[in-house]
C-alpha cells in the first residue's frame, strides 16, 4: 500500500462525519470558484477563440481566397505602392507592406505565439518543478549550487544571452524555444524549491521516510501534489510572459524572420509604415494584447480559485447583492481605509 | 568600518562577475566559423584573398586564447578594442550614445518605482475601493503590453497626432539635457513611458500584495489599538516591513529591465548604447558586443550593491557584513 493510499484512507476517516454536507476536494471547490468568475469564464472563452483561429488559420485563407504568403500588388497596394486599409478590395483587415491580406497572417501569426507560449512553458515547468524540488529536497551542497544557480539565472539580463545566441546560431524558432525556455523555468524553480523545503519537513514525509520510501517517491508522489496550486498558477502566468518574449525576440529580428508571420515581426514590419498604415501596426498588436491579457486574467483568476482565503473576497464581491453584514466581518475591511466609514467599500 | 568592508568585498565579487560575463560572452561568439565574419564585413562579392586580410588585419587568425590575451590585455588598460567596421574605438562610440541611455535609464527607472510604489501603496490602503480596482486592471493591461507594442502605440495615439497638428513639443529627433530641460522631457517623455510601464504594473501589484499581507500582521493591530494615527500605522509601521521583499525582488529584476531599454531605444530609434549592440550583432561586430555586455553587467552589479544598501536600511534585522 503506498503512502498516498495510507493518506487518501486516513482523509477519508477524518471527514466521514462530514459527508452528510458532502465533501468537496481542494479541485472541486477550485473548479467551483473557477467557475463562478466572470473574468475567468471570459478569458477561458478568448483563449478558446484565438486558439480555433489559429487551428484554423487555413480556413481563413480558403474563405477570404488569399493564401499566406501570396502578394497582391495590383489590389492589395495603392497606386503609390502602400497597403490598402480595412475593408477594401475584399482585404477585411486591409493589407501589409507586402500586399498580403492582414487577417490571415493574424490567424497564422496566432499559431506561432500559442505554438512558443505553451511548449516553452511546459518544458519549463518541468524542468523547474524537478529543479526546484531537487534543490529543496536535498538542501546541503546540492541546494547551495542549484540555488546559486537558480538566483544567477534570474538575475542574468536576458536580452544579452537572447542576443548573443541570435547572433551566433543566427536567429530561428528553435533559438527562440531555447532562450524563453531557459529564462522561464528560474521562476518557477525558485517556488518550488522554497515550498519543497517547508513541505519536507511534515510529518507524513517524516511519515513516509520511515515507510521505507525513497527521496524520489517521496518527492514525486508525495510532495508533488501539494506542489501543484502554486506551480498550475506560475504556469498559466507564465505562458503570456513567454508570448511577449518570443513577439520581442521576433521585433529585434532575433526570432521568427519573415516571410512567416508572427505577431512580434509582423509589428516590426509594421514600424516602417505605420504613419500611412495604422492598421498594420493596430490590428497584431491588439491580438498581441488581447491573448496576453487573457491570460494573464485567467492566472489572476486560478490563483483566487486556489487560495483559500479567497472565499472571503468572493463573498465580499456578492456581497452588493445582499451578504453585505457578513462582508463586514471579514478581516480584510479591519485594513479598509477608515475614510471610508461603514456602508463604504466598492461601489 | 563595517559599510566599507561590505563595499569592498562587494565590488571584488563584482569584477568577478565582469569577468565571467565578458568570457563567457567572448567564448560564445568564437563558435562562430570566423570566415561569417570577413564574410559579414567583405560583402558577397568579397574574393578570397579579401576575406584572408579581413580576417588577418582583425586578428582573427590567431589561436582564441591569444586573441583572449590581447582583449584582456587592452580592456585592463582601459582600451575596449576597435569596431570591426568602421575601426573607430569602442569606447569612443559607446561613450558618445551613452548619454542617450543614460537619461532614458534614469527617467525610467524613476518614473518605474514612483509609479510603481505609490499606486501600489494607494491600492493596499484602500482595498477594494474604485481606485484599487481601475488600479488593478491597468496593471494587468501594462504586464500584458510587450514594450515595443506601447511605444508604438504611444507613437501612434499621441506622436503621430500631435505633430500632424504642429505641436512640435514631443518629438522623435534626439534632444539632450544640453538643449535644455523642456525640449529634453518632450524628447524623453514617451519613451519613459514606454520603459517604465510594465515594471511599474509588477510593482504595483508586488507593493500591493506586500502592504495588504503586512497590515494583516498583529503588530498592525497593537500600533491601531494603542491609539496611533492611521496615518502613522500604515506609512511608519506597516510600509517598512512591506518594502522589504519588494526591493529584494528588486536586484531580479534590473535585468529585465536592461532588455526594456533596448527594446525602447529600438522603438524611438535612439541611437544609444542599446541600438548600438542590436546593430553589432547584426553586424557580427564583436568588440561593440562585448562593450555594450560589460556595461550592462557593470550596471546590473553597481545596481545590486546599491539595492542591497537600502535593503539594510529598510530591514534592521539585515546587517551589512
Amino acid at each position: 500500500m503506498s503512502i498516498t493510499e495510507i493518506q487518501f484512507q486516513a482523509q477519508t476517516v477524518e471527514s466521514a462525519p462530514e459527508q452528510a454536507i458532502q465533501g468537496r476536494s481542494q479541485w472541486q471547490l477550485t473548479w467551483r470558484r473557477l467557475r463562478s468568475d466572470r473574468v475567468a469564464v471570459g478569458s477561458v472563452v478568448v483563449i478558446l477563440i484565438v486558439a480555433i483561429c489559429a487551428i484554423i488559420a487555413p480556413v481563413f485563407a480558403a474563405l477570404t481566397g488569399h493564401p499566406v504568403d501570396q502578394e497582391y500588388p495590383n489590389t492589395g497596394w495603392t497606386l503609390q505602392g502602400l497597403p490598402v486599409g480595412p475593408m477594401t478590395h475584399g482585404f477585411l483587415l486591409g493589407t501589409d507592406s507586402q500586399a498580403r491580406d492582414l487577417i490571415v497572417r493574424i490567424a497564422y501569426g496566432a499559431r506561432i505565439s500559442l505554438f512558443v507560449g505553451i511548449s516553452t512553458t511546459f518544458v519549463a515547468t518541468l524542468a523547474g518543478v524537478t529543479i526546484g524540488m531537487i534543490s529543496g529536497y536535498f538542501g546541503g551542497g546540492v541546494d547551495a549550487v542549484l540555488a546559486r544557480f537558480i538566483d544567477a539565472v534570474l538575475a542574468f539580463p536576458f536580452i544579452v544571452l537572447a542576443l548573443s545566441l541570435a547572433a551566433v546560431f543566427g536567429p530561428s524558432l528553435t533559438i527562440v524555444l531555447v532562450v524563453i525556455t531557459f529564462f522561464s523555468w528560474a521562476g518557477i524553480s525558485r517556488v518550488v524549491r522554497g515550498q519543497t523545503l517547508s513541505i519536507k519537513e511534515k510529518e507524513y514525509i517524516e511519515a513516509a521516510r520511515s515507510l521505507g520510501a525513497g527521496p524520489w517517491r517521496i518527492m514525486f508522489i508525495d510532495i508533488l501534489p501539494n506542489l501543484m496550486a502554486p506551480v498550475l498558477v506560475l504556469a498559466t502566468l507564465s505562458i503570456p510572459a513567454a508570448i511577449v518574449f518570443e513577439a520581442t525576440l521576433s521585433y529585434l529580428g532575433l526570432g521568427i524572420q519573415l516571410p512567416t508571420p508572427s505577431w512580434g515581426n509582423m509589428l516590426a514590419d509594421a514600424q516602417n509604415d505605420f504613419q500611412v498604415a495604422w492598421w498594420y501596426l493596430l490590428f497584431p498588436a491588439l491580438a498581441l494584447l488581447i491573448t496576453t491579457l487573457a491570460f494573464n486574467l485567467l492566472g489572476d483568476g486560478v490563483r483566487d480559485a486556489m487560495d483559500p482565503r479567497t472565499e472571503r473576497i468572493f463573498a465580499a464581491a456578492s456581497g452588493r447583492r445582499g451578504r453585505r453584514k457578513r462582508r463586514r466581518v471579514t478581516p480584510i475591511d479591519v485594513l479598509s481605509d477608515p475614510a471610508q466609514p461603514t456602508l463604504g467599500g466598492p461601489a | 568600518m563595517a559599510l566599507t568592508r561590505f563595499l569592498i568585498r562587494r565590488i571584488l565579487s563584482g569584477i568577478l562577475v565582469l569577468w565571467i560575463v565578458s568570457l563567457a560572452a567572448f567564448l560564445l561568439f568564437f563558435l562562430r566559423p570566423r570566415d561569417t565574419v570577413a564574410r559579414e564585413l567583405g560583402g558577397k562579392t568579397a574574393t578570397a584573398p579579401i576575406l584572408a586580410l579581413i580576417t588577418k588585419t582583425l586578428g582573427l587568425s590567431q589561436p582564441i586564447y591569444v586573441q583572449y590575451w590581447q582583449y584582456l590585455y587592452r580592456l585592463v588598460h582601459g582600451n575596449l578594442g576597435y569596431s570591426y567596421v568602421d575601426g573607430e574605438a569602442v569606447k569612443t562610440i559607446l561613450a558618445q550614445d551613452l548619454p542617450r541611455t543614460a537619461s532614458l535609464v534614469v527617467g525610467g527607472a524613476l518614473l518605474w518605482l514612483i509609479v510603481g510604489l505609490s499606486v501600489g501603496i494607494l491600492s493596499a490602503v484602500r482595498a477594494r475601493s474604485f481606485f484599487d480596482r481601475f488600479a488593478t486592471f491597468g496593471v494587468l493591461t501594462g504586464i500584458s503590453m510587450p514594450t515595443f507594442v506601447l511605444g508604438q502605440l504611444l507613437l501612434l495615439a499621441i506622436f503621430l497626432p500631435l505633430n500632424e497638428h504642429g505641436f512640435t513639443w514631443i518629438t522623435d529627433s534626439y534632444q539632450g539635457l544640453s538643449q535644455g530641460v523642456v525640449p529634453w522631457l518632450g524628447y524623453y517623455l514617451l519613451p519613459w513611458i514606454t520603459l517604465a510601464t510594465v515594471q511599474a504594473a509588477i510593482y504595483t501589484r508586488l507593493s500591493r500584495g506586500s502592504l495588504v499581507d503586512t497590515l494583516g500582521e498583529d503588530y498592525i493591530r497593537t500600533a491601531r489599538a494603542k491609539g496611533l494615527t492611521e496615518r502613522r500605522v500604515i506609512y511608519r509601521h506597516g510600509l517598512r516591513a512591506a518594502l522589504t521583499p519588494v526591493v529584494s525582488q528588486l536586484g531580479i529584476d534590473i535585468g529585465g529591465f536592461l532588455g526594456g531599454v533596448v527594446v525602447t531605444e529600438q522603438v524611438f530609434n535612439m541611437g544609444g548604447i542599446g541600438q548600438d549592440s542590436v546593430a553589432a550583432i547584426s553586424q557580427g561586430n564583436l568588440p561593440v558586443i562585448l562593450g555594450f555586455v560589460l556595461i550592462a553587467a557593470l550596471f546590473v552589479v553597481v545596481a545590486n550593491i546599491i539595492v542591497d544598501m537600502v535593503y539594510a536600511v529598510l530591514d534592521p534585522r539585515v546587517r551589512i557584513s
